[in-house]
């Protein structure tokens, strides 16, 4: 029985400073199945999984690699024993090419020459055997997320990794490039490599994986074979209570005030003659392929990106094309990545929630330390944000409470119209909804809301109006009462409705 | 979750960045106590060492003459902080001091001792301000574009005193440099509030925050409305202006000023900066920390010269302490992954 365990955990604890990641987890993967790890943020999910791949040392407890003890010293010694990790955060060298990335630190050579030519012959291969059809000189830094994370598999692939660990690996992808990915996961499995999959998203578990294991507060809940499971029974499972997911009821709306008019806004690389409207209390969804120009038409109206022409108007104001123009104006925007582009990591929660409005708090350049944390701490409490207190590093948080953290940063002020891309990418089931109470709540006070997300079922479930979008351009508009997925996808895509859809957890 | 985890043991470390104290009962692994702290028993260390051993450190004349001597570097040392602070880094300091000290030894032999001296500081801000639209408005990488200047700024210092020594001719001139009030000269006090300055404007005001934020995460702040240009700026003036105070009080201390005064000397501003334990990964420092970073070079330069030790070995000393240094902080990043 024990010898078709390829890798495995006994009583793994992992600790991260006071924060007990790992609470004596055992878990058992089977050689050449899928194995799926979920949990809520904060589970220990991503953890096991960087434990299992030999990047995370354990406290205590050990990891099996065959039936043997071992300890990896970096993730280059677990490459060696046969275990790949793609992360979630992308590590390629974005100045090298495409091919160099994916052979890096496995070039054939002799005497240091490069066998550049037997290593085209593998690289077209590999594009083969995968499907993923790249060209091989292209820059990494060229490339959108979804093709930089294809190289990163090609990589471990090249690798001839027997086991390969996936965390979150479709969360930057669309839709199709997701469907891509699910079928390359089962293609390897079928070659015999074992994947362990780290995912949010249940239906992707249900319909890949062999085997489940569900996490909760750093435990084991269960482990054992996916057939036996149900979205139902993992979120029971993930929560240890059955889940709510129904969105907050809509407010009326007929006959509020316009907040946000644009018209004619065009961008030189992209956007073409955007026109939309958001009244108060109204919540447009915005939906739309990666790439189709969703994040573009946030950031030209928030003047980070060059407008080329048209023109953005609040209350019938116009907007110059400034951030701090835009700020000025009651323009809030929760830009697409927390990480890169919202927070600043290494910062205190205070800091970082009073940045865009510190002058409110600010006399003749001169913080007043006390306004500002008295301003804090009562947008804490508002927010329900969990922390010691204000002081803690943000990235103390867990992915919700960082959240929640960005719409505290825009309510210092309180914005007229509020601009949410991704609102509850890398934030838990129980997060997600407060979220979504939250963004509820705010249109009741009747803030404009415009919503940008890559989840239809959110899209549709929380705005009143959905706006489709394709290549830069809006080209269908919604009701959001009576509209389909499908119909979405339809527009989306310009084709025929491609009725593929991901519940999320 | 693992990162954010890792690096929420990691909160000293950063709140040691703000000159927040320590928390009673925070539990801290010693790698980053060392790193966090390890300046702080370092000088201590030192400053006992160097009080036990010998009989003249502990006098007023020679702790006078050390932090006099010390005085120049710790200006360029502590605003250059900032500037590393916002993610920038300035290689030109040791340049724009050459051309501040030759234009005020200049200026003060044609308009007079005390338009010299302001002359020569108003040099320093103005290359500064070059600099800083260099990296900003013409997007040019910040240590090609100061290593680029710094080429340029010593070369207008040798072109204006024609590569000679400039003296000044005006006994007034040296009155900066070398009058005493209580017992001190000027410069302890120029340090002192220049360095207060420096941090008021670190923890206390909006700019402050939007030079960590800039630092930080540069993307976040532009998106939180913050002009980062004129934040990054605003640190290249602040390092000119710090130069040419610092040759400004150079040169009237010796009475002279010439392009090549204190070659070098700002390989010392660095080393102060990164045994202080500021990062050049930005966002992560603190004036206080460069303040310590000053002492301690100084105290190891003195140490050398009052214990009769051969100073042939102070650099190597020097080098190897700043490897220390930028080594642990390395380490204490990797542990805590």
């Amino acid at each position: 029985m024990s010898e078709d365990i390829i890798v495995a955990v006994k009583g793994a604890v992992k600790r991260f400073g006071g924060v007990t990641a790992l609470k004596g987890v055992d878990v058992q993967v089977k050689r050449g199945e899928v194995h799926a790890l979920v949990g809520e943020n904060g589970a220990g999910k991503s953890t096991l999984g960087k434990v299992l791949a030999g990047v995370c040392r354990l406290d205590e407890g050990n990891l099996l690699l065959n039936g043997q003890i071992v300890r990896f010293k970096s993730p280059r010694d677990a490459l060696r024993g046969g275990i790949a990790l793609l992360e979630q955060e992308i590590s390629l060298a974005p100045s090298l090419s495409i091919m160099d990335n994916v052979f890096l630190g496995s070039e054939i050579h002799t005497a240091g020459i490069v066998h550049t030519k037997e290593l085209r012959r593998r690289f077209h291969l590999l594009t083969q055997e995968t499907g993923f059809h790249m060209d091989p000189d292209q820059k990494v830094a060229d490339l959108p997320i979804a093709d930089q994370q294809k190289v990163e598999i090609l990589r471990s692939i090249a690798r001839r990794a027997d086991v390969i660990v996936m965390d979150e690996p479709t969360a930057p992808l669309t839709i199709d490039e997701a469907r891509r990915l699910r079928a390359l996961v089962k293609a390897l499995r079928d070659k015999g490599t074992t994947i362990i999959y780290v995912s949010h998203f249940l239906d992707e578990v249900l319909e890949l994986a062999d085997s489940v294991s569900i996490l909760r507060d750093g435990q084991l809940i269960r482990s054992g074979p996916a057939a036996l499971e149900t979205a139902e029974t993992l979120v029971s499972g993930m929560l240890g209570r059955s889940s709510d997911l129904r969105y907050p009821p809509k407010n009326t709306i007929d006959g509020n005030k316009v907040i946000l008019s644009v018209r004619g806004l065009c961008t030189p690389t992209l956007l073409q003659d955007i026109n939309l409207d958001v009244r108060a209390g109204e919540i447009v969804g915005l939906a739309g392929l990666v790439g189709s120009g969703r994040s573009e038409i946030a950031r030209a109206i928030f003047g980070r990106d060059k407008r080329s022409s048209g023109e953005v108007r609040i209350e019938g104001q116009l907007v110059a094309p400034q951030t701090a123009a835009a700020i000025d104006a009651g323009i809030a925007f929760l830009p697409e990545s927390r990480k890169t582009e919202g927070l600043l990591m290494g910062r205190s929660i205070r800091e970082n929630i009073s940045l865009a409005y510190l002058t409110d708090v600010t006399t003749a350049g001169v913080v007043g330390r006390k306004r500002e944390r008295s301003a804090v701490d009562a947008l804490m409490k508002k927010l329900d944000i969990r922390a010691a207190n204000a002081e803690a590093p943000i990235s103390s948080l867990s992915g919700g409470n960082q959240q929640k953290a960005l719409f505290a940063k825009w309510l210092f002020r309180g914005p007229k119209l509020l601009i949410a891309d991704e609102p509850t990418r890398g934030v838990d089931v129980g997060a997600k909804h407060g979220i979504y109470a939250l963004i509820r709540d705010l249109a009741a006070e009747s803030m404009a809301v415009l919503l940008i997300s890559s989840e239809l079922e959110e899209v549709i479930g929380l705005s009143d109006r959905v706006l489709a979008m394709r290549s830069g351009q809006i080209v269908a508009e919604f009701e959001a009462e009576t509209v389909t997925q499908e119909q979405i996808l339809a527009a989306a895509f310009g084709t025929a409705a491609d009725s593929r859809n991901r519940t999320v957890a | 979750m693992n990162t954010t985890v890792a690096l929420a043991s990691k909160s000293g470390l950063q709140q040691g960045g703000t000159g927040a104290p320590l928390k009673p009962g925070t539990s801290r692994f010693k790698m980053e106590g060392l790193r966090d702290y390890g300046i702080v028993f370092a000088t201590l260390v030192l400053f006992i060492l160097l009080a036990l051993s010998s009989d003249v450190f502990l006098t007023r004349l020679n702790l006078g003459n050390v932090i006099d001597q010390w005085a120049p570097i710790g200006l360029m040392a502590c605003a250059g902080t900032l500037v590393i602070l916002v993610g920038g880094f300035d290689l030109s300091v040791g340049s724009i001091f050459a051309v501040s000290a030759v234009s005020a030894a200049l200026v003060a032999n044609s308009h007079g001792p005390a338009t010299g001296i302001a002359v020569g500081i108003a040099a320093g801000g103005t290359l500064g301000l070059f600099n800083g639209v260099l990296t900003t408005t013409f997007r040019i990488n910040h240590f090609v574009a100061t290593i680029a200047s710094a080429i340029v700024f010593k070369g207008f210092a040798t072109v204006l005193s024609g590569g000679f020594l400039v003296a000044v001719s005006d006994a007034t001139f040296q009155r900066l440099g070398t009058d005493k009030l209580l017992g001190f000269n000027y410069s302890v006090y120029i340090l002192i509030a220049f360095a207060l300055i420096c941090g008021f404007i670190l923890n206390w005001m909006t700019i402050g925050r939007h030079i960590r934020a800039t630092g930080a995460n540069i993307e976040a702040a532009l998106l939180s409305g913050i002009s980062t240009n004129r934040v990054i700026i605003f640190t290249y003036v602040l390092s000119g202006l710090a130069a040419g105070l610092a040759a400004a009080l150079v040169a009237s201390r010796t009475g002279a000023a010439q392009p090549n005064m204190n070659a070098g000397i700002e390989s010392s501003v660095w080393a102060a900066i990164l045994v202080g334990g500021t990062s050049l990964v930005g966002g992560r420092g603190a004036i206080w920390r460069t303040v310590l970073g000053v002492l301690l070079l100084a105290m190891i330069g003195n140490g050398f010269n009052l214990l009769g030790l051969d100073t042939l070995y102070q650099q190597i000393l020097t080098g190897v302490i700043i490897l220390l240094a930028v080594g642990l902080d390395a380490l204490a990043r990797r542990r805590s992954r």
